[in-house]
């Protein structure tokens, strides 16, 4: 802890706005009274989140050395959350509305990550700024120092309305009708701490995009997505926005669906307050994994949804905010430093080239460039902050911002500086080509510092990085403009769903020992706002995902058609031959006595969880029955997806239910080896045995995907369309992947007795 | 005298080109497993930084300390950050500070089997903390007699102001040595 937390609130007093200040001296007291006990740690933990102060893996005080899980010395008993020791470091996530930044605010988050962290600020795929291993009585040095510089973490986790995203390139981007940054400004200042958007039973993201077409704002994706949109009447153009609704990643993901064609925009607030009241009386509380607006809107569908939203509209008592709040029509939001120029010759400069082509956007404006900084992994040291703060005063008036691809971007350059500027970037190695090619991977936390990763997507996203990198233009234009994201688990921080090539981290038993695996994912959609997502197509050891990327890339180079998109391609050769493609990188695993390689995760040394293995009670001949069904439980979800593919609703839809129904079975059996086929007496047993006992329960996501099971188990003989036939197979898969885990912990706990 | 607390150490790497990035993963990941940091507290994580240029490497987090494998500023070396409050007076804070850096050094020195080799002759200290040591002039004016002194405790050498005129990064000084430094005595 900083010895020097009691001269900054000295120091700062006075200095920060008035309601900002409160909230933090409030969080400061807050943290006093849990030292005291006086708060319930449950209590305290959603407190702390709504602050954007988080936990981080690890946190429960015990660690896995490889061999065997350890308890980590931490001094006192004192908790911040369940299983969450105070002392432990945690995650302090900084929400930037749009990821709008200036050059004070470069500086102040350079200093935090220097001063409370380990000098690193991680771009998020939501536009936030997260640092690491910060001490959880440091928290409010650091809010001070933020707010100082007018930045809030306020509900930057927690049940809250998190960031508001928005396109990077609103307001310099051709394709856009009108900057949409003022609008996602006041839909976040209007928000922020709105009583009706303070009883959700999950968090509530919102995004602004320019125009349909590119991907910058992923409004598909969110709870609630704005694109901004003109219409004429009688002679008269207008703005608004067509509104979407009940989109989401998470594990399985959501399109969002159309609310308005054309919200006017005096109507933007006064509904997501409709709608914030809507979630918060009629969305789920209980069941987490039920609780986003997604489900609320799946449920009730969208009709009844637009119906409740309307009668909450007419109730809402007028707010002059909803008009006071909106900019001025017209009004410029930010203006260049420099006269527009032409571009200068860029010489014989390889390099230069390539970054000019990968890193320059050409802006609507005439004569002015955005330039984006590709940050590897998201990362950006505290001095390459204080660097870009320069660059741009020196080359703009300070207009930075974050991007959902984990960049920065730098905006209004004129053209006549774009070789003095790459100078400049080069000097604090901020000039890697590249940009939202195929080496500028997303990746989430993942093991590294997430409490609820599997495998490390850090790590693989650094090896694949170092790879393709290395290879730069040698590679084919077609696989350079390539995406790939990368999760560590099902969540879909990574958001691996939209991309070309995606991944989600998953393990496996092999020969009795824990492999890190890969879920590949193919054929998701970036462009048109996160269009349309990608599905499962094979688990994969998570150090041949190399040889899997090699594969994939060579197939799609030797078999597209002339200028085929790989999302077109995938669809066209089909999942299957692609799967068989892959295929053999799963088999043949080495005995690990003689080569360990495949059973430690990229980056770490450690054996992979290799210590949990115990000898249970299983049998062989019941272990080789377990394998054998869950390899078929997997067979099946991937024909239903090709099912689905090929526009059998239905027959996907059976087909996903019966995988779930076998996969079930094989856990039974390790139990109960008369089980029958009967699709009720598997529900019931696994009932029994797996879920009332919580045996199935996972630690963070309880009896989720046995929800799945259940629901599918119940809707069994209804009629399947292809949404919901596509969420079935989504929720199979997990729920397999469920199997496998709950299988992990019956080898090392024992498999019980059977009756 | 103001309290200086905070204090970091950086020793440059002598041998960089021999440096083997994931040999000192390895080692960090058994420092935890052991829970036998160089100054005896308690040890977390390894975080891999390596993909970022001129940052902060490899970084072995403690609770009250970390200690990485430093490419800042295109320099590598070693390290320590400490992040709790050390007692006593700022002599002691910069002994505790230089010694868990040299005993850190010293333990990768061996674990290497002279895989790394650290430099003798000097090392960089800094306060990592803007509100107890603004880099500023004063600052150093303030603090440099007990830099010297801890110096000459070492058996003498110069002392230079780090950062002169970036305002923005962190004050330290830069401790050029007569007598090599012992790094299992420092
Ligand atoms: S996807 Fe999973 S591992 Fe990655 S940050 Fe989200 S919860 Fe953590």
């Amino acid at each position: 802890m900083k010895a020097s937390n009691a001269l900054w609130k000295e120091r700062l007093a006075g200095k920060i706005d008035e309601a900002l200040a409160k909230e933090v001296d409030t969080f400061e007291m807050e943290i006093e009274l849990r030292k005291q006990g006086k708060v319930d740690e449950k209590v305290f933990a959603e407190t702390r989140l709504r602050r954007g102060t988080y936990g981080q893996r690890y946190d429960n005080g015990q660690r896995h050395d490889g061999t065997e899980s350890k308890k980590l010395p931490f001094e006192e008993k004192l908790t911040k959350g369940p299983m969450t020791a105070w002392d432990a470091p945690g995650m302090q996530r900084i929400k930037i509305p749009y990821g709008g930044l200036n050059p004070e605010q470069l500086e102040v988050l350079a200093d935090l990550a220097e001063e409370y962290s380990d000098s690193i600020a991680h771009i998020t795929t939501r536009q936030d700024v997260q640092l690491h291993f910060v001490h959880i009585e440091d928290t409010p040095s650091v809010m001070r120092r933020l707010a100082a510089a007018k930045i809030t973490t306020r509900e930057a986790c927690g049940n809250s309305v998190r960031n508001v995203t928005g396109c990077p390139f609103a307001g310099v981007c051709r394709d856009e009708p009108f900057d949409v940054t003022p609008y996602a400004r006041a839909l976040a200042m209007f928000l922020l701490g709105h009583p009706d958007a303070q009883n959700f039973g999950r968090k509530f993201k919102p995004a602004f995009s320019g125009c349909a077409q590119h991907a910058c704002g992923l409004t598909a994706m969110h709870d609630v997505g704005y694109t901004a949109v003109v219409r004429t009447v009688d002679g008269k153009e207008e703005r608004g926005f067509c509104m979407v609704v009940g989109g989401g990643l998470g594990s399985v993901p959501y399109q969002a669906k159309v609310f308005e064609e054309f919200l006017p925009l005096n109507e933007l607030l006064p509904t997501v307050q409709a709608i914030a009241k809507v979630f918060g009386k009629h969305g789920e509380k209980k069941v987490r994994s039920r609780a986003r607006l997604k489900f609320l809107v799946a449920d009730w569908g969208l009709e009844k949804f637009k119906a409740e939203v309307a009668a909450e509209r007419k109730k809402l008592a007028p707010d002059p905010r909803w008009t006071s709040m909106l900019p001025k029509a017209d009004l410029e939001d930010e203006t260049p430093l420099k006269p527009p120029g032409e571009m200068p010759s860029l010489g014989n400069d390889e390099r230069l080239q390539h970054w000019a082509r990968t890193n320059l956007r050409e802006q609507r404006q005439a004569g002015y460039v955005v330039a984006t900084l590709a940050l590897p992994l998201g990362d950006i040291t505290a001095n390459q902050l204080r660097d870009l703060a320069d660059i741009a005063r020196k080359f703009t008036k300070g207009t930075v911002r974050a991007t959902v691809e984990q960049n920065l971007v730098l905006r209004w350059v004129s053209k006549a500086d774009v070789v003095e500027l790459y100078k400049a970037l080069s000097a604090a190695k901020l000039a890697a080509p590249g940009a939202s090619n195929i080496q500028d991977i997303v990746a989430c936390p993942g093991t590294d510092t997430c409490k609820l990763g599997i495998s490390s997507s850090r790590g693989l996203a650094a090896e694949l990085r170092g790879r393709l990198v290395a290879k730069g233009t040698a590679l084919d234009r077609a696989i350079q403009d390539l995406h790939i994201k990368i999760s560590g688990c099902f969540n879909s921080c990574g958001q691996h769903h939209i991309s070309d090539i995606g991944f989600y981290g998953v393990s496996r038993t092999v020969s009795g020992f824990r492999v890190p695996h890969f879920q590949v994912i193919l054929g998701g959609q970036w462009e048109e706002n996160a269009g349309s997502y990608g599905l499962p197509i094979i688990a994969i050891p998570s150090k041949r995902i190399p040889d899997a990327v090699e594969r994939i890339t060579a197939h799609y180079l030797k078999h597209r058609q002339p200028d085929e998109r790989f999302t077109k391609y995938v669809r066209r050769v089909g999942k299957g031959p692609i799967r068989e493609l892959l295929e053999p990188l799963t088999k043949d695993l080495p005995d690990p006595a003689k080569d360990a390689t495949l059973f430690s995760d990229w980056g770490d040394p450690r054996q992979y969880s290799i210590g949990d293995i115990g000898k249970g009670e299983c049998a062989g001949e019941v272990v080789s029955a377990y394998e054998f069904a869950t390899t078929e439980a997997e067979r099946m979800v991937f024909a239903a997806q090709l099912k689905l593919d090929a526009g059998d609703a239905q027959k996907a839809g059976e087909e996903a239910y019966a995988a779930m129904k076998m996969a079930a079975k094989a856990l039974v059996q390790l139990q109960y080896d008369d089980v029958t086929d009967d699709a009720q007496e598997v529900a019931d047993e696994f009932k029994e045995r797996f879920y009332d006992t919580k045996v199935f329960f996972d630690p963070f996501a309880g009896g989720k995907f046995a929800d799945y099971y259940f629901a599918a188990h119940e809707k069994r003989g209804q009629k399947f369309t292809a949404e919901f036939a596509k969420y079935t197979i989504e929720e199979a898969q997990l729920f397999i992947e469920a199997v496998h885990s709950c299988y992990n912990k019956l080898r090392t706990e024992g498999i019980g007795t059977k009756p | 005298m103001s309290d200086l607390q905070h204090i970091n150490v950086k020793i440059g790497l002598a041998n960089e080109s021999k440096l083997d990035g994931e040999r000192v993963v390895e080692i960090f990941h058994g420092w935890i497993s052991k829970q036998a940091s160089p100054d005896e507290g308690v040890l977390i994580d390894v975080a891999d930084y390596r993909h970022v240029p001129e940052g902060p490497g490899i970084l072995l987090v403690g609770l009250h300390a970390d200690f990485g494998l430093d490419y800042a500023d295109g320099r590598a070396g070693l390290r320590y950050n400490r992040k709790g409050a050390v007692g006593g007076d700022n002599a002691k804070r910069f002994k505790q500070a230089l010694s868990a850096a040299a005993r850190a050094c010293a333990k990768l020195e061996e674990e290497t089997k002279g895989g790394l080799k650290f430099a003798r002759d000097g090392f960089d200290l800094t306060v990592n903390d803007r509100a107890l040591a603004p880099n500023a002039p004063e600052t150093f004016t303030k603090h440099k007699a007990e830099l010297e002194a801890f110096a000459a405790a070492l058996g003498g050498g110069s002392v230079e102001r780090l950062n002169a005129g970036e305002p923005r990064r962190l004050f330290g000084a830069r401790i050029t040595l007569k007598k090599p430094l012992d790094l299992a005595k420092a």
